[in-house]
């Protein structure tokens, strides 16, 4: 194995792995710092934070350093590479370039977005001098709002990394964004009347490493050392990017993107940064309620599920007429296990199917070209299929049912008279049921739905039980290619509202707590083809299910 | 050094000297077909014999940088030509390209024909308008009497030379920006590795010669290596990394001399006879105070330094960067080094391009110190500041992706270093080369 040293310790790298000197030090544990670098895009090696010694072990174990400092963002390692990076000379050049940093950049820390997450100040604080030497007025650069809906650009702040033009160039292949002027007057900007407004645009606020680009979303909203972040999954399209769910009493304030190799890769989509508006809506379910004939008659949970769980039940004596549970995409594994569950026991001849599948056009693949075509090779997906877990609810359906049913046939039967009992678990935001269908909703003798905001559909039904976002529960989506992740909770939902696997844990008369883990152990057991969640802890980056489809970018089949 | 003839600017005056017709009366393009009858391996081994450096600057010996090629690279390779003369004071390859325009396009078209590339770019800096017309109509007539074009003379070889005009940037004249703009983009230097050699010009193998270099490889198809090894110095044999500082070079005289102007001299020749007897002296019989060597990023000679020979390695041997484009600019007794340095530094301020943070913050900074000194609002400290500020700026060897943060910051440690007593007093006096009506302007 080729070995590198790094700082007078050997570490040892895959034979095939191309790192850099950062990269390598990472993994002996050592920072190296740097601005301009980022793993996903080209290397520039520009801002001149990452100098380094760097030199050669020979085979008869002498060294021979270079004689310049070299950025360890551009410089490989091989076997026998050695890395220094805390000598006198390392340190002074990264105390002189901060000071360079530094010298233009406004003392707002006070006001910045970015305080508390800042690779300037982070870096300042480890390796620059207390005080500034400039005498003369810094330069003041005019703020720029217009530069896209979503992110405005605090001009003055900005250290010129460029990774955002970067990003703009080589992953969503828009290239919005450019630098103008010369020298120290340089500016990112845009071409005027064309704004940074492309899918995945959020993403240079992520990887601005200053407070320059900003979130107008999160502008001002929280300080970000009052956050308290929650490993989570994108439940906005089948990619199923991996993310954090930043939140301060409960209250939801950002999605960011969390670097997975196995999921997305580093950024995520602003359909799905921006698109969690819902779980704080107005419109979510808060209280149980049971109805007959149109009147409530119970808005209490215990007497509700109690309620409940007796009309179900009745449905197995039933002559003629069918009990049919509809379980959406956005369900958890371990939801639709329980809901499967609870459904046989109580009408062991419970029809199961699959909930709505909302598919929006095509995959957007990108980076495009400079027709707005995608280019290859594809760097990241905005999948068709908006729905976080098909696949996930489908290898549970295939297993209590031997096969999946699709929610239009179930409506279709509705329509026939063929079903008239109906337990819906829903979750997508957008509903589960098109305006046109919900008349046949009417023919039901029984509906329960269990959801996350108030609908048409809640309105007719005789149950409602309301459930929680993504963001409120555990339990684990499997994307489009397989991937077992979890999902945490990040916050608690509206009061009234419950975990939906705590109420499906509680109608099937379990003892104890909801556990994510433990059920998956569970899951594994009795479903073969999930039986690689079976270690209950899916780890920060998810599990493969060994079925997993390998190719990427290929459409979602439409059950119909 | 009586006896020594001009060679590359040999044609210059004479009437109708930029047209192919008195060119080819002066015995023109015989070295290219001369080339066409030899391997293009021995062209390059002619070169690499002549001891021929790069004449851009950096004095990189051109027939090693031509073999840096791929070997059987199966093409394009291209050649773009150096002509964004942007150092300040400099000026010898404007007379070449408006006076004698055919002695760098045959060297351009043997270069090719060397290196076995079939497209030559001449990158022309936009501020030489009569350069382009000229270099434009002697393309245009290369073209009409064969000499461009397809199969040239029944050789099979073809060679197409574009004429481009950059926009004016400094940064430009650095041969991985000088790409960059070629390619349409922003002209921000690109990490080397690859050198151009391996990846240049739209990814495949390029040269980036000068236009005086091409001058001279014509020179040397027609008379011979040893013809050029003949004047010049030989390699210092305490030097291991000498290669010798060989042939003739077009030195560029400026500044307070009573008569500024372009001159051939044998590599070597001393200051102070290029000011003394080539430069007229001093101007309003003042004395020198100091002399920059080569454009002023290389630095300053003091008075006392001006017995140093001008080739590659003179003036590393009084702490200046090296030989440079050989432009001296001579200033006099009574210019304040304050303000020859504030406009070093402002020069560099307004040219840098902003890629590395170093160079970016650096140059202004210095700027802005010196503003203020030249203000009457300096301290002493401040030239501790300076010498650090340019020291974090630029070690040799550098820390930056191209040169240009050495050269911005080079002169400011040199002068500071020779003209110390001066800056003091400067400071310590209170003067003020700023109007109190222009301060306001200066300072904002």
């Amino acid at each position: 194995m080729p070995t590198v040293i790094v700082n007078n310790k050997p570490i040892e790298i895959g034979a095939s792995e191309k790192l850099n000197c950062i990269q390598a030090a990472e993994r002996a544990g050592d920072q190296i710092p740097s601005y301009c670098w980022h793993h996903d895009l080209s290397v520039v090696a520009s801002c001149r934070m990452c100098l380094v010694e760097v030199g050669d072990k020979k085979p008869d174990g002498t060294i021979v350093m270079q004689p310049k400092l070299l950025p360890g963002c551009q410089t490989p390692v091989k076997d026998g590479t050695v890395i220094i990076s805390n000598s006198e000379k390392v340190l002074a050049a990264q105390k002189g370039t901060l000071e360079f940093l530094l010298l233009n950049h406004p003392l707002d820390c006070p006001v910045c977005d970015q305080a508390g997450e800042c690779g300037l100040q982070d870096f300042s604080y480890k390796y620059g001098r207390g005080y500034s030497r400039l005498q003369e007025p810094k330069n003041i650069k005019p703020d720029k709002d217009h530069i896209g809906d979503q992110i405005t650009l605090f001009t003055d702040r900005c250290i010129m990394c460029t990774r955002c033009v970067r990003f703009t160039r080589e992953i969503s292949g828009t290239a919005e964004l450019q630098v103008i002027s010369r020298g120290t007057h340089e500016e990112i900007d845009i071409f005027p009347g064309d704004p940074c407004n492309n899918k995945l645009a959020g993403n240079v606020v992520d990887l601005c490493p200053v407070g320059a680009l900003c979130s107008k979303d999160f502008l001002y909203k929280q300080r970000v050392w009052w956050l308290k972040s929650k490993n989570s999954v994108c439940p906005g399209c089948s990619t199923g990017c991996s993310i954090t769910v930043d939140q301060n009493e409960d209250v939801l304030y950002r999605l960011k993107p969390r670097e997975n190799p196995a999921a997305q890769g580093s950024f995520m989509c602003d359909e799905g940064r921006f698109g969690w508006k819902y779980v704080q809506s107005d419109r979510r379910l808060t209280s149980p309620i049971a109805r007959s004939k149109g009147e409530t008659i119970a808005q209490d949970w215990e007497s509700v599920l109690a309620s409940l769980e007796t009309a179900v039940k009745a449905t197995a004596t039933q002559k003629t007429g069918q009990f049919a549970v509809v379980i959406s995409p956005w369900a958890t594994v371990e939801e639709a296990y329980l809901l499967a569950k609870f459904a046989r026991k109580a009408n062991p001849n419970a029809k199961l199917a699959l909930g709505n599948v909302r598919v929006d056009g095509e995959d957007d693949l990108y980076p495009k070209d400079v027709h707005g075509k995608p280019a290859l090779p594809t760097k990241f997906t905005i999948r068709a299929e908006k729905c976080p877990n098909r696949q996930g609810v489908e290898a549970v359906l295939s297993h209590f049912a031997g096969g999946v049913v699709a929610f239009l046939t179930i409506l279709d039967q509705i329509q026939k008279g063929e079903v008239d009992s109906l337990y819906v678990l829903g979750g997508d935001p957008e509903g589960w049921i098109r305006d046109e269908d919900l008349a046949t909703l009417d023919k039901l003798k029984l509906l329960v739905v269990q959801d996350l905001l108030a609908s048409p559909a809640s309105a007719k039904a005789q149950f409602v039980l309301p459930g929680s976002a993504w963001a409120e529960k555990e339990g684990t989506f499997i994307n489009h290619k397989g991937l077992a992740q979890a999902i945490h909770r990040g916050l608690r939902g509206p009061e009234g509202s419950r975990p939906d696997g705590r109420i499906l844990f509680e109608l099937l008369g379990r003892g104890g707590l909801f556990h994510a883990a433990s059920l998956r152990q569970e899951i594994a057991k009795e479903i073969p083809a999930l039986a690689a969640i079976g270690a209950g802890d899916l780890g920060e980056h998810g599990v493969l299910l060994s079925s997993a489809k390998t190719e990427v970018g290929s459409s979602p089949v439409v059950m119909a | 050094m009586s006896t020594f003839e001009p060679t590359l600017l040999a044609r210059i005056g004479k009437p109708d000297c930029q047209l192919l017709e008195t060119y080819q009366r002066d015995g023109g393009y015989e070295g290219f077909k001369k080339a066409l009858g030899m391997a293009p391996v021995d062209v390059v081994n002619l070169v690499k014999d002549s001891g021929l450096r790069g004449r851009g600057g950096a004095g990189f010996p051109t027939g090693l940088k031509w073999t840096f090629l791929p070997k059987d690279h199966s093409g394009p390779i291209y050649l773009a030509i150096n002509a964004d003369e942007s150092e300040p004071a400099t000026f010898n390859n404007r007379i070449l390209m408006e006076m004698d325009p055919h002695q760098v396009l045959e060297g351009i078209a043997i270069s090719c024909y060397a290196i076995k590339s079939q497209k030559a770019y001449i990158y022309l800096r936009y501020e030489y308008g009569r350069s382009y017309r000229a270099l434009k109509k002697a393309i245009e007539e290369c073209y009409a009497a064969g000499l461009f074009g397809k199969n040239i003379h029944g050789s099979g070889f073809d060679l197409d030379v574009v004429l481009h005009r950059g926009a004016a940037a400094y940064i430009c004249g650095e041969e991985t920006g000088l790409i960059e703009s070629l390619e349409g983009k922003r002209a921000w230097p690109r990490i080397k590795p690859p050198f151009p050699a391996i990846e240049g010009l739209f990814r495949k193998p390029t040269i980036v010669n000068n236009i005086e270099t091409m001058a001279c490889v014509k020179q040397i198809l027609d008379r011979g290596a040893d013809w050029f090894k003949s004047m010049g110095v030989p390699p210092d044999p305490k030097n291991p990394r000498d290669a010798g500082s060989y042939g003739p070079k077009l030195y560029c005289i400026s500044g307070h001399v009573n008569k500024p102007g372009c001159v051939e001299l044998p590599m070597g020749v001393t200051v102070r006879e290029l000011i003394d007897e080539h430069g007229g002296g001093v101007w309003k019989g003042r004395k020198a105070k100091a002399v920059v060597p080569g454009g002023i990023s290389m630095g300053f000679l003091s008075a006392d330094e001006l017995d140093l020979p001008l080739d590659f390695n003179g003036p590393g041997k009084a702490g200046c960067l090296g030989l440079g484009t050989a432009a001296i600019t001579v200033i006099d007794d009574q210019t304040s080094m304050v303000d020859v340095l504030f406009n070093c530094a402002r020069f560099f301020a307004h040219e840098s391009c902003g890629q590395c943070t170093p160079c970016r913050e650096g140059t202004a900074w210095m700027h802005k110190i010196l503003t203020r000194i030249r203000l009457g609002e300096g301290q002493l400290r401040d030239l501790d500041l300076l010498n650090e500020v340019a020291s974090s700026m630029g070690i040799i060897p550098g820390t930056t992706i191209c040169g240009l943060s050495d050269g911005a910051a080079w002169p400011i440690k040199n002068a500071i270093k020779k003209f110390r007593s001066e800056f003091e007093e400067y400071i310590q006096t209170g003067r003020k080369s700023v109007k109190p009506s222009e301060a306001l302007m200066v300072a904002h």
